[in-house]
């Protein structure tokens, strides 16, 4: 029996779907299209296999999801994995939490600010950059979002451009929505030990 | 104009028009998702007529007034285009609103038990799915326009 992972983690767990995945093998043209199956690629996760249920969805968000985490220019790649990592802590996504906290460790080399992150949630105290960033990123994840209206002045401050700062609000209301997904649809679970 | 450039209404010129043309890719595929959310070719158990209602109520709930308002004009549009026969039952909308409210104000308390109450209303797999991409959508759009109005003011 596998158990279920309950606390935040940079150790990527494995994602159980609470309903049945699409099968590979029986899926349509359209599915298929949208997970971006090709004859070379045809490794796809139990998530992107559960979000297949609703292709039209799936076939315009990937893109989205691309240009949004990866753009070149604009918010730092570590900087887009914090404001992710802000989401997923106030939607306590553990799943998105873990990838998004280990891509920022891997990017930034700083992983102080995760573990002060997991260990004191919105009480994390940062340095002041990654404090204007997680901040505004947990304060947009609030229902209602609840931004105060030094907001602006708060990121110029620390540092941040206006591109800067419209990149941040992509990445954090992205996270909204895969938060929104991964927690909802599913649950993370410990990684079976290989066995020797 | 993409509906959210329409609603957050950056004064032309300044800092943060100039940052959105260089972020034009981003809002046009967020259209687009909005076109796929809103008026799926296959919305199975969500009619477009629904789903403009529970977006508009959604963006209430968000408190983004100006895209509540976009959804309501949608949600007579919506229901002329629905057949007769996509209406879900009564016991299934009720289902669908209660998920999609637990979706919108506390996601974190989400539970397998959830999902198991809307597969009792009648709900299929990719009902599930569809509603759930609807309301991380309208999460996502409603923030964006919010987080973009605070940064109106910035220099």
């Amino acid at each position: 029996m596998t158990r279920v992972v309950e606390n935040f983690t940079t150790q990527v767990p494995v994602w159980s779907p609470y309903i049945k995945p699409v099968e590979l093998a029986s899926a349509t043209p359209e599915q298929l299209a949208a997970m971006q199956v090709t004859p070379s690629n045809k490794g796809v996760s139990p998530y992107v296999l559960t979000l297949a249920h609703d292709p039209e969805s799936l076939a315009v968000r990937s893109p989205l999801f691309n240009q949004i985490m990866y753009g070149k220019d604009g918010l730092s790649s570590a900087e887009r994995e914090l404001g992710a990592v802000g989401a997923s802590v106030v939607n306590r996504c553990i799943y998105c939490a873990a990838v998004h906290a280990s891509r920022f460790n891997n990017l930034s080399k700083r992983p102080g600010v995760i573990d002060e992150i997991f260990e004191r949630e919105r009480q994390a105290r940062l340095e002041p950059r990654d404090q204007a960033i997680f901040d505004f990123s947990a304060q947009l994840s609030e229902t209602p979002p609840a931004i105060p209206k030094t907001a602006a002045a708060d990121l110029a401050n620390a540092g941040l451009n206006t591109l800067e700062a419209v990149d941040l609000v992509l990445s954090s209301a992205l996270f909204g929505w895969a938060n929104r997904l991964m927690h909802t649809l599913g649950e993370p679970t410990e990684r079976e030990q290989a066995p020797r | 104009m993409t509906l959210i450039e329409e609603i957050v209404d950056a004064r032309p010129g300044s800092d943060l028009a100039e940052a959105l043309t260089h972020r034009a890719e981003i809002l046009r595929l967020s259209q687009s998702t909005h076109d796929a959310v809103l008026f799926p070719q296959s919305p199975g158990a969500i009619s477009h007529g629904l789903r403009a209602a529970l977006a508009s109520r959604m963006a209430r709930q968000y408190e983004v007034p100006k895209l509540a308002e976009h959804y309501e004009e949608l949600i007579q549009q919506s229901r002329d285009n629905d057949e007769p026969h996509d209406a879900a039952t009564d016991a299934q909308t009720a289902a669908i609103v209660a998920h999609c409210d637990l979706l919108t104000l506390r996601p974190r308390d989400a539970t397998r038990a959830d999902i198991e109450k809307l597969k009792a209303s009648g709900m299929g797999e990719p009902d599930v799915v569809r509603l759930a991409e609807l309301a991380a959508f309208v999460s996502y759009q409603a923030r964006v326009i919010k987080g973009l109005q605070a940064l109106k003011g910035a220099k």
